[in-house]
């Protein structure tokens, strides 16, 4: 029985379709990661599987029980940390995680709320008004949220945005945690060396529909061989070369190489027009390479 | 275990929190119309024979305030929870309609209920009222508290901005008690606009309560009772639906 199953599952809002006949399986255990550019359907899917989001067509499991007719068994098998940063100013971060217990049906969930705090690192903020913490705070206490009642399937959209660097390592050292001990782990980030370090399996989306769907050893093997790194002074790439070149935010070229042969034949070819290396470097495949050209290469056919 | 009296428990306590605008502030105002329109009036009316004007007038008062703070309580908590999306935490967890439409309807009824015991309360060493019919007044307050926090929960899901629900309020609400007899018996008002208040549901909470205190009233309590429970009956099951369906809750 797999973790989280989507089946035939279509949704549209207006003139936006959101999902469009979108399938896909996450087997338990496994740390799952969900790519894809804004308004591809990442949310979307996920609310459906929690029941924010009810499908025009389609069925949606978690732990094999149906998001519709099962909703309870559903919903108690999965947390949701949602993406945008959400709280109720009313109450203290313990009074929240207590009452998210009690809707769970969980009457003395203390030890365990101890425990996330302790593990999020909040635990000096248990009495403080929710209104008071910082954006980065804010988001672990939610992630706490979805985990108190300790569901099987965690689901996490765009969790570290607006995270600083050393809570992020904390919180991902405390996700990695939880996979290792059984749960199913969904993850939708923007940064993609955060996917292609934790999953061990990536679907990507455009526009409702999964482009590709694989390990992330082999995306990255059958999408990305090498490349070679170079930076230029003073000049620009030969138009011979920029066809297939990609330029990053450093000023750094990149260019797909296959072997030793090939990479004589760029520097053969920089030479020739009288481009100055200042710099290069042969560099392995990146995740992000594979998103762009997944993207791109769905443009043109469409 | 249900998710209900936790969710009920909170909703309690976030009016509690800031009981001094929730139940002071109500409480204060109503006084405030007392004073004000038992001085102007008092000399002029005398709506129920024998019973002077300001004693009609209490519990009119205390019954306007309980119909509108129950309202209050269930829009506001609701519109500032889809507003600000905290609404997700409770649509996450395994509830049913039926306890999120109770939880919220219940928290309503305690303000309401609150509320109009603050009143009396605050009035009762000014104005000592008997009580001859406790059991009348008991359920009207229930029925009445229970009608405007079901429609403050149908107002909360409908609306998505904060005007759209203070024109819910200012339109509907505050028009329908203020012409509920608060301030006047419908007997004094002119045969065409006697016969369209009595389409107005408040008027039997209102009237009915009264007949709690002083055994007269414009229609006989049973009446007012099977009208005003009538109404509650079938706005919950109406909001019920709403919520089972997801109607601007769930997209």
């Amino acid at each position: 029985m797999p973790a989280l199953a989507a089946r035939g599952v279509s949704k549209r809002y207006g003139r936006v379709q959101a999902l469009e006949g979108l399938t896909l399986e996450v087997q338990q255990g496994e740390f799952f990661g969900l790519l894809g550019p804004n308004g591809a359907g990442k949310t979307t899917l996920i609310s459906a599987f929690g029941g924010l989001v009810r499908p025009d067509a389609g069925t949606l499991h978690v732990m094999g029980h149906d998001v519709a007719t099962g909703f309870r068994a559903a919903r108690r098998a999965v947390g949701i940390v949602p993406q945008e940063i959400v709280f109720d100013p009313f109450f203290s971060v313990r009074e929240t995680l207590e009452f998210q217990s009690g809707y769970f049906g969980l009457r003395s969930n203390g030890p365990w709320i101890d425990e996330l705090l302790e593990r999020l690192a909040l635990t000096s903020k248990a009495h403080a008004n929710m209104r008071s913490l910082s954006g980065g705070m804010k988001r672990r206490v939610m992630v706490a949220q979805a985990l108190v009642h300790r569901p099987p399937v965690i689901v996490l959209d765009e969790p570290t945005a607006g995270v600083d660097v050393e809570l992020r390592q904390t919180l991902w050292g405390f996700v990695r945690e939880l996979n290792r001990a059984g749960h199913t782990i969904l993850l939708t980030t923007h940064y993609l060396e955060e996917a292609q370090q934790l999953c061990s399996r990536i679907a990507m989306m455009r526009d409702g529909r999964i482009v590709a769907l694989d390990t992330t050893d082999r995306l990255l093997a059958s999408f990305s061989g090498r490349v070679l790194r170079v930076k230029l002074e003073g000049c620009d790439l030969p138009p011979a070369l920029a066809a297939n070149a990609m330029r990053e935010a450093s000023g750094w070229w990149r260019l797909p190489v296959q072997d030793s042969a090939h990479v004589e034949n760029v520097l053969a070819a920089l030479r020739h027009a009288g481009a100055t290396v200042a710099s290069l470097e042969v560099a392995e495949p990146e995740l992000e390479e594979v998103f762009v050209k997944l993207m791109h290469r769905d443009e043109a056919r469409a | 275990m249900s998710g209900f009296p936790t969710l009920l428990h909170k909703e309690v306590l976030r009016f509690w929190k800031v009981s001094f605008q929730t139940v002071l502030a109500p409480v204060v105002t109503t006084l405030l119309y007392l004073l004000v329109f038992a001085h102007a009036l008092a000399a002029h009316v005398e709506p129920f024979p024998g019973v002077p004007y300001v004693e009609f007038l209490v519990p009119g008062l205390a019954m306007m305030a309980m119909l509108q703070n129950s309202f209050a309580n269930s829009s506001s908590s609701l519109i500032q929870s889809k507003i600000t999306g905290n609404i997700v935490f409770i649509l996450l967890p395994p509830m049913g309609a039926v306890e999120i439409f109770g939880a919220y309807l219940l928290a309503a009824m305690i303000r309401g209920l609150v509320v109009g015991v603050g009143v009396f309360a605050a009035t009762l060493w000014l104005i000592p009222l008997p009580v001859p019919n406790a059991a009348w007044v008991l359920a009207f307050a229930v029925v009445g508290c229970g009608l405007l926090g079901t429609l403050g929960i149908l107002a909360g899901i409908w609306s998505e901005k904060f005007d759209q629900l203070a024109a819910f309020q200012n339109f509907l609400v505050m028009p329908l008690t203020f012409l509920a007899g608060v301030f006047y018996s419908m007997h004094t008002l002119p045969p065409a606009w006697q016969a369209v208040s009595h389409l107005n549901p408040f008027f039997y909470a209102i009237d009915g309560f009264r007949y709690g205190f002083f055994g007269r009233s414009d229609v006989s309590p049973w009446t007012s009772l099977a009208i005003a429970t009538g109404a509650f009956a079938a706005l919950s099951w109406t909001t019920l639906a709403l919520i089972r369906r997801g109607y601007k809750l769930r997209s």
